[in-house]
């Protein structure tokens, strides 16, 4: 249990807002179902009128959370203004996608607990209005006919339909056409279609527009109605009994209602201002000239592109979008930087994976086209230099960040750089066939020769898995099984074939490091972040003097 | 937009709009509103429109994830062969099944999603998508060892023809002792 709470850092982070959650719905529920000032109100619509109110606070509070996720700027300023905090602390904003989702399904819970409370109310609200109930609803909802009084049911028309009422009212209209936004909203970004056909979740999500201004004009109908204090004050228990005698009785004046401020806005304004900063910052960016230094096509169909931005600084690990408007003027996609921050340039290294990457490598062939960056943002790979050891674990193309930061470890070795706290690193590469091996295996070269001229043999240990093996390679091996140098990669380390055993691997690391804290991180498949998330766990030991693994993972 | 597969969408969006049908269904029946026969109306079709479209189709391009337990109804949904399969039939289907959710106002959200999943299938069917059924298909193998049965496609191997071959001049060096007594069929 103590190991589970050690890797989960972030379940704090969402037992808080569920309590929040839990307290305002709680909160405005028994406001709206106990407050005298509504005693009227609940008799035309009882407890569907609390049952709607207390998902609107949630909703107000979820719809300033949800833009906040996706400000990366913002993020990665405050991931910076943390380098002092502590490890955990920035561990939190490495979930914010996860984040994101997580409101956005509470929105939608939330959506429809609102809507089905309000289809009860508006019916509820014209059948009083058509006098079906009894006399107080009726003399309740005649309020407002005459000259200086106020109403209290919304729908004045004793003709129309609900409806009518709803396509007729702002809060309606408005409650309609943001529902439907979200619904479009949320099928587009399901998982087959987010994966499959980015730019149908990409284009789809921006009715987040249509979303907001919809939501914040919601409540200025100011339809949902309590009562006001009035002068001589109306005794609603006692007055309650006798409609028919207000005005003329002397403690039953005749009551008068208003609607409340609207206040959704005031949630909401402050995060669409901070979400337009970050989309006006990418902007700018994308104005800025970034020129070429080198193109490179390498096997298996990755695109190497060396660029050059002025004022561009980095860090390990870091990512970037880039947009390229000849193919798409609209689309920005995410890669993680390969190069290293001690170089005059930034690269990456893109393979070929969707409509969108396709173009770009077969642009590359001829002449290449004018880009835009976006960046660089913070992931936790900045994290690694921070362990006593660490262990590296790349899938495919996930272990480009880490080839960012080997390079960066070749270049602080060399500078005898004394921000390296670390002094031990594990890398685990896995990967299904050879030829993408090519690209990174003359950076392994480099090293492993750097290495040995200063003697530090022992400072880096990698491993290869070759997953996607088959007779022939066996063989092949077979035949070269004595030579010096691997066949696939012509490393010293001869490669690995099929997957690693993790447990042997945590236990041999656990034994070589006894006392120390160990930084896992991974870029690679979801089945491999569970699998490595349990290990952590599982060699983790509660006692500080002991080996702690933490667990990172980093995905697009 | 490139290789968008519409009906993917269409999908998600019509199973989305038919949980919507259904749950504004039930709340005006259940709430006894005005109209309430729109609304068992809207249960009705909601329930038929998840059925429909919860199997999902096989892509053209790419694997396909199929939801869980969507065999039965992918059974179900092939036996109607041309009429599932085509999409403007199922653009029409829900255009024509959103109409009535329009009447009233618990099922006029459901009304409005279902119409957008018909313009979405729609615009499918006029890319050429159609719906194929996700069914495993069986592999065919033989049992191992059957081939031992079977009289031998290759000769045994033996030296080369030239070895082979005759020496005249040192027929004492050409001979040699047969492995296997050679016995005469008298």
């Amino acid at each position: 249990m103590g190991n589970w709470v050690v890797n989960h850092g972030l379940s704090t982070f969402i037992v808080v807002w569920m309590g929040i959650n839990i307290f305002l719905f709680v909160y405005f529920f028994l406001l709206y179902d106990s407050s005298d000032r509504f005693l009227y109100t609940r008799h035309l619509l009882g407890s569907a009128l609390s049952w709607a109110r207390a998902p609107a606070a949630v909703l107000n509070f979820n719809c300033m959370l949800i833009l906040l996720p996706v400000c990366r700027n913002l993020l990665s300023l405050i991931r910076g203004s943390f380098m002092c905090c502590g490890r955990s602390l920035r561990k939190q904003l490495d979930k914010n996608l996860t984040f994101h989702k997580l409101v956005a399904y509470m929105i939608a819970l939330m959506t429809a607990v609102h809507t089905i409370a309000h289809l009860l109310n508006v019916e509820w609200l014209n059948n009083s209005r058509h006098g079906v109930y009894d006399e107080l609803s009726t003399t309740l909802s005649e309020l407002g006919d005459e000259q200086n009084t106020s109403y209290l049911n919304p729908i004045r028309s004793t003709t129309t339909t609900p409806t009518m009422f709803v396509f007729t009212s702002i809060a309606g209209l408005t409650g309609v056409v943001i529902t439907l936004a979200l619904v479009l909203i949320v099928t587009s970004s399901m998982e087959v279609i987010r994966r499959n056909y980015f730019e149908v979740f990409w284009y789809t999500h921006h009715l987040f527009i249509v979303f907001f201004a919809g939501l914040v004009f919601h409540g200025a109908g100011r339809i949902v109605r309590g009562q006001v204090t009035t002068d001589p004050p109306h005794n609603t228990s006692y007055c309650k009994d006798i409609p028919d005698e207000w005005g003329q009785d002397p403690s039953c004046p005749i009551p008068q209602f208003a609607g409340g401020f609207p206040q959704t806005w005031m949630f909401v304004i402050g995060p669409m201002v901070i979400y337009l900063f970050e989309r006006l910052l990418r902007f700018i960016r994308y104005i800025q000239k970034v020129t070429y230094r080198k193109i490179v096509i390498r096997p298996s169909k990755v695109l190497e592109l060396q660029l050059v931005k002025n004022g561009f600084k980095m860090e390990v690990g870091q990512y970037i979008f880039i947009n390229c408007p000849a193919i798409s003027p609209l689309e920005w996609h995410p890669f993680t930087l390969t190069s290293a921050p001690e170089e005059d340039f930034f690269s990456v290294h893109i393979r070929s994976a969707g409509d969108w990457t396709q173009k770009l490598i077969t642009m590359a062939t001829c002449i290449m086209p004018r880009m835009g960056v976006d960046g660089p943002f913070g992931t936790a790979s900045e994290d690694v230099f921070d362990y006593e050891v660490s262990m590296l674990v790349g899938a495919g193309i996930g272990v480009t960040p880490f080839a960012s930061i080997l390079k960066s470890v070749w270049y602080k070795f060399k500078d005898s750089n004394p921000k390296l706290r670390t002094r031990k690193i594990y890398f685990y590469w896995l990967c299904r066939e050879t030829h993408s091996f090519e690209w990174f295996a003359d950076l392994l070269q480099g090293l492993e020769k750097e290495m040995e001229e200063r003697g530090m043999g022992n400072f880096l240990t990698y491993k290869l898995y070759l997953t996607g093996w088959d007779q022939s390679h066996a063989a092949h091996v077979m035949v070269h099984f004595d030579e010096d140098t691997d066949v696939i990669t012509g490393l010293k380390q001869k490669t690995h074939y099929g997957r690693p055993n993790w447990d042997k691997e945590f236990e041999e690391v656990r034994k070589d490091n006894p006392t120390s804290v160990v930084g896992t991180f991974l870029c690679g498949p979801e089945a491999l972040a569970k699998t490595l998330e349990k290990k952590c766990v599982k060699y983790s030991n509660v006692d500080p003097r002991k080996t702690k693994f933490y667990f990172n993972k980093e995905n697009f | 937009m490139g290789k968008i597969e519409w009906a993917m969408w269409a999908n998600e969006q019509a199973l989305a709009a038919g949980l919507i049908y259904l749950t504004g269904g039930i709340v005006g029946v259940a709430g006894q509103f005005r109209g309430w026969q729109f609304a068992a109306f809207g249960v009705a079709a909601g329930c038929f429109v998840c059925m429909l479209e919860y199997p999902r189709g096989k892509r053209s391009k790419g694997t396909s994830v199929a939801r869980t337990g969507q065999y039965c109804f992918t059974v179900c949904v092939k036996a109607f062969g041309p009429l599932t399969q085509n999409y403007y039939v199922r653009a029409l289907l829900h255009a024509a099944l959103s109409v009535p959710g329009g009447f009233m106002l618990a099922t006029v959200l459901g009304c409005v999603c279902l119409g957008m999943a018909s313009l979405i299938y729609l615009s499918a069917a006029i890319h050429g998508e159609h719906w194929e059924p996700i069914l495993l298909t069986k592999e065919v193998k033989t049992a191992v060892g059957e081939s031992i049965k079977e009289p031998p496609s290759n000769p045994p191997p033996r030296p080369p023809a030239e070895l082979r071959r005759k020496r005249v001049e040192d027929v004492e060096g050409a001979a040699y002792v047969n492995p296997m007594p050679v016995i005469t069929n008298e």
